[in-house]
């Protein structure tokens, strides 16, 4: 009987991508996106996170909820490395429409052109859309 | 079911989860323990202090594998791995040091 | 007869904030509130939609959603006036009927 604390090696590991389209706090798609993820990472497969449309500012800095009275899980983002979640992309032209730069992020991300992006949701074995 | 700290009734969820994080305070992590038949000594309030700090900056309960790499960063590895954290925190440590930690039970624990 | 229309929905998600643009009458007023509040700011693709209005319609923004989305004061639209909660149920006191465009 293994001990607790042993895991068992992972299988084939498959390449996941969760697709981030939507604005947080209107709708409840960015957070459930996220603890999905964190979920997920349990399972050591390989994991991005891509951010595009209004899913881009999910990631925007500054953010401060205290008057909606909604929890900030923006600072959630920041602990994706410590799930080993490191690939979060985001589409320079979805920024570009905002009036966004990388430097409005409060994580450190790829930005890539919306084709390279598209090249890499054909490179994955499953798509999950928020 | 509520438990009691400094006079006080606090209360939890079913499973024994602070209801309002903002509630906590020592005693009640004792109070805890004693609950479940444990003493804390000062390696657990380490680890317990450390969830608070992870809590404060990420506003989430990490899950054990992850609690355990953050404390081997922070502590080194004798304390980072998980026989150490079971050994002191036989329910699972990140489960059982939440807990007294006034947190919520980790995200993507089963 | 004035109205307010409240908009909570991002222009780049739906055309929500168009097509209440187009019912809008002049001197109606417009408030922008959850995400809807991505339509207030300068320097979009879609700042020049109330850009425009901004001749008919005294238009307003919620404060507290535009903090909550990382946003302040000072990145909204020159002429657009932010508001708090007291000022939203001013508002609605101010106007005899109200349209939540959703």
């Amino acid at each position: 009987m293994s001990e607790p604390w042993e895991e068992e090696g992972p299988g084939t590991i498959k390449k996941f991508m969760y697709v981030n389209r939507k604005a947080p706090y209107g709708t409840i798609y960015a957070l459930e996106s996220l603890e999905v993820v964190l979920i997920a990472a349990a399972f050591e497969q390989d994991v991005s996170m891509a951010f595009l449309d209004d899913g881009v500012y999910q990631l925007k800095k500054g953010q401060d909820t205290k008057g909606i009275g909604q929890k900030n899980f923006s600072p959630t983002y920041r602990a994706l490395e410590g799930y080993d979640v490191e690939k979060l992309y985001v589409e320079a032209e979805s920024l570009a429409d905002r009036g966004l730069s990388e430097d409005d992020l409060l994580v450190p991300v790829e930005v890539m052109s919306r084709e390279a992006l598209a090249e890499l949701m054909n490179e994955q074995d499953v798509i999950l859309s928020f | 079911m509520p438990i009691e700290a400094n006079g006080k009734m606090y209360e939890t969820d079913e499973e024994g989860y602070l209801a309002d994080l903002n509630d906590w305070n020592p005693e009640l992590a004792a109070a805890m323990a004693k609950a479940d038949g444990a003493d804390l000594d000062e390696n657990h309030w380490e680890v317990i202090n450390f969830l608070r700090e992870y809590y404060e900056e990420y506003q989430i309960a990490p899950a054990v594998r992850v609690l355990t790499k953050a404390i081997g960063k922070k502590l080194g590895p004798d304390k980072g791995n998980s026989k150490y954290l079971y050994e002191l925190f036989p329910y699972g440590p990140a489960k059982q040091a939440c807990k007294y930690a006034g947190l919520p039970k980790p995200t993507g624990c089963v | 007869m004035s109205m307010l229309h409240t908009v909570n929905k991002s222009p780049f998600e739906r055309n929500t904030l168009v097509s209440c643009l187009g019912h809008a009458t002049a001197g109606s007023a417009i408030l922008l509130i959850e995400d809807g509040v991505y339509g207030a700011l300068e320097g979009t693709a879609h700042s020049d939609l109330l850009r425009g209005a901004l001749a008919d319609h005294s238009v307003y923004v919620l404060g507290p959603d535009l903090n909550a989305r990382g946003m302040t004061d000072d990145q909204i639209i020159e002429g657009v006036s932010v508001v708090d909660y007291g000022g939203f149920v001013d508002l609605t006191e101010k106007h005899e009927k109200v349209q939540a465009w959703l």
